[in-house]
Parts: structure tokens; sequence; C-alpha cells
């Protein structure tokens, strides 16, 4: 069937099956591979993305149910000439080690701070509480977050 | 491929679910998708109702809340009537798996699913939820205890869709409770757990109190014995031991990956013995 969706900020059209999975349409047919898959039942988040801003699991979804909403990827945090403060502070503060977490460690943190702009060490920890990191301990996470919650925000990370 | 539907109102529902007796329904597919995935069930037509904005929201009616089947865990801890009302209900979403999976998963889905460990099922019973269950030709109300039947059974047909959760306003219960336990904080399925709702009169006595179980039987577990024998005294130690001891007699857990019973059905008496903390001599 026919999706027409927001992706990153442009509307796309696909031909898909209703039923693939979201995790896999972003990856094999549009090539968004920062989406990742690891346990495939929801344990562990790193296949988190943004649809109209809130965190979702992509391998708990069908293409269907992308019609008409607007999805966001790791790779659409980034702009032209920037990365999202978010990942920067995740850079800064060695908060990635393997590394295959934390697109959806980024994007859950993304939802995290336009709930709470200001997030205790605590409330990070309750936020990315769906979010499995097996190399950092979490620390320099939560140092990340905490960090880029107090940087002054310009408009696009809001 | 699978033919997945989309509906956006109940007629739709309704005629998908006469051109497709076989489809299975499911609205934040966090418990459906997984199975659907592993293989360990095989459906040829889904119905998604994700989009059916009829059965979502929450209405304050008089001495009643009612909650559309498909409203999102995280839409009930952000809702203020809930918070204002439902404690019980609230501190139990707040267990309940993990920020994305609450933006996903529905309090329909969640008694549907009539998991043992289903985190807001204890809670509904001690509110002594009624449903609102909906076909095309009729609409029938069933109290959630009459509802579920066992582990993952449910009693209603194929052409039916739970659409709403009718919650009378607690009253007079001053304590909401709700405490579970598993294997870590989030993400986590309940190996035990006790929602409770309590009045203490102001000098100390229990003037009612409804306990219930996740996770220690096939559904839902009450115990009117313990119920009995706390009702009217005041709340002590000796006191909530011999209504533990009840308990441990009347929950029936089984063994599973998370926990063993033998556990399970101490935990279940230790949750009871929480309400220590409740105590008051009055003064």
């Amino acid at each position: 069937m026919n999706i027409v969706f927001h992706l990153n900020g442009e509307e796309r059209s696909i031909e898909t099956p209703p039923d693939k999975r979201v995790v896999d349409l972003l990856r094999e047919e549009f090539g968004l591979t920062g989406t990742k898959e690891s346990c495939g039942a929801g344990d562990c988040g790193a296949c988190t993305i943004l649809v109209d801003g809130e965190s979702r699991l992509s391998c708990l979804m069908l293409a269907i149910q992308l019609q008409g909403r607007s999805i966001t990827t790791i790779e659409g945090l980034e702009r032209k000439d920037s990365i999202h403060p978010l990942q920067k502070a995740f850079a800064e503060h060695g908060a990635v080690q393997c590394g295959f977490c934390i697109p959806g460690m980024i994007l859950a943190s993304v939802d995290l701070l336009k709930r709470n702009p200001s997030p205790t060490r605590k409330e990070i920890r309750v936020g990315l509480a769906g979010n499995l990191c097996r190399c950092t301990g979490y620390q320099k996470i939560v140092d990340a977050v905490r960090h880029a919650a107090e940087t002054p925000c310009r408009k696009e990370c809001k | 491929m699978r033919r997945v539907y989309l509906p956006t109102t109940l007629d739709e529902v309704w005629s998908i679910m006469d051109r497709e007796p076989n489809a299975v329904v499911y609205a934040g597919g966090t418990d459906l998708l997984v199975r659907l995935h592993r293989g360990l069930i095989t459906v040829d037509g889904l119905i998604c109702i994700e989009r059916l904005a009829q059965i979502q929201g929450v209405k304050e009616e008089h001495d009643e809340i009612f909650i559309g089947a498909g409203t999102t865990h995280a839409e009930l801890l952000e809702n203020n009537v809930i918070r204002e009302h439902l404690s019980v209900l609230v501190q139990a979403l707040e267990t309940l798996a993990s920020p994305p999976i609450r933006h996903m998963g529905t309090i329909g889905g969640n008694i549907v699913n009539a998991s043992p460990a289903g985190d807001t099922l204890p809670p509904l019973y001690v509110l002594g939820a009624s449903l609102e269950i909906q076909s095309r030709e009729k609409t029938r109300t069933v109290r959630i205890d009459q509802f579920i039947s066992g582990p993952g059974q449910v009693l209603m047909t194929d052409k039916e869709l739970l659409t709403g959760i009718r919650i009378p306003k607690p009253k007079g219960f001053g304590i909401h409770h709700f405490e579970k336990i598993g294997r870590r904080k989030s993400q986590a399925c309940a190996i035990a757990s006790m929602a409770a709702l309590m009045s203490v009169s102001p000098d100390g006595m229990v003037e009612d109190i409804r306990p219930a179980w996740g996770s220690v039987g096939p559904t839902v577990v009450t115990c009117a014995e313990a119920e009995n024998i706390l009702r009217g005294t005041r709340l002590r130690p000796e006191i909530l031991e011999k209504a533990a001891s009840v308990v441990k007699k009347t929950v029936s857990p089984i063994d599973d990956i998370r926990a063993g019973a033998d556990y399970r059905r101490v935990v279940a008496g230790n949750l009871l013995l929480r309400l220590i903390r409740y105590h008051s001599d009055g003064t």
C-alpha cells in the first residue's frame, strides 16, 4: 500500500506492505540505519524514534501506522552545519562507547527535555528507563543530558 | 502479506470485523506485535485501533470517571482527573514498562491482554471498574472481575471491542497504595504486586480496606478473609501478620522465569505488612 508521511521534515511517499515493521522500513527502504534493532520486543529502546515528537519503538509499529505522521530519526536531528545540542553533549561527555544504544538514548532524551526542560539526575534516569546501555554504566549519559539541559537551547532543540 | 486496517471510526471497525472475521485487534501493539514477530501467533489480518478518537480520553461524569479504552498509559499519567481521584492507578502506571511503551500501550490493551502481571489490573479491581464492551448491535457493561477469566482469557466475542472503562470515584478511601516487586524498577514484569484502598478513622481504626494482588494467581486475587481480619481493627504488626498468613494461603502463584511460587507466596503476604506505614494511634 502507499504510505505518505513526513520523515525528518520531508514529505515522503512509499509503496510498502502495510505489515512491514517500521524499523525495517526505515533501515531497508530509506537507508536510515541510525535506528537500531536489538531486542525486537520493546525492552531495550535501541529502535526509538519520535512520532509526532513523542518517543515510540519502531520495532513495535507497522508501516501503516506511519500514515500521516511526522517521524524523526537520529539522522533528522542533524542540521546542515551543526549537530543537535544533545548529540554534542553526548560526544563531549564521553557518553558514547560502542554507540549502539545512543540514537535511541538521544531521541528519548529529546522527548524527555521537551516534557521536562530541566530534569534532575533522578528524573533523567526515570525518563531514560526504557533505553538500555551495556557499556557506559549510564553516569556519563546522565551527565550529558544534564549538561544539554543546562545549555541555552536554540530553536531546533525545542 | 497480512492485511492491516487503520480505521478511524467504530462503524469502520464493525465493517472490517464483518469482512475479516479472523482479524486481530491491536492498539499500542506492545504485546501483540512481539508475539507476532516471534512467530508465537499467526494472523492474516490486523486491525490497528490507534486512530479511533471515539475511544480515547478521560471524562469526569458526576460520581464516575470514564476512560476511553484507547487512552495510552502516558495520557492517563498526565491527566488531572486521574491524578486527583485515582492515585492507586497512577502509582501503578508509574511502574509500568518504560516511557516509550507508555506512549504506545493503552489501558484497554492491558485489560484485554489479561496478563496475571498486568500492572493496571489490581488497581482496577480495587476501584471496582466496569467495562463497556461494544459491538455493532449493542453495548454491554461488565465488571472487570467477571470479564477476565484466566491468563490471557477474557469473555468477549470476535465481534466485540472493549471501548471504555467506568470507575466510580472512590469515596472515603484516604489511602491509595500500590507496590510492585520486580527484578528491576522499570521494564520489569511484576513478580508480585498489591494495590489497596483503605480508609482509616482519625483514631486509627481501619474502617474499610480493599486489597488486590497481581502475578500470584491466574487472575487478580482478592481475599475477603484478610479484609475481614483488618476491618474494624487498628493497624498493628500482629494483625497484619495474621491477615498476611491468610493471604499466603489464598494466592496460587506459579514458578516461572522471574520467580518461584514459594517466593511469590511469601512476597504477596509481606506486601500487606507494608500497610503498617499508615498506622496511626490517633495522636
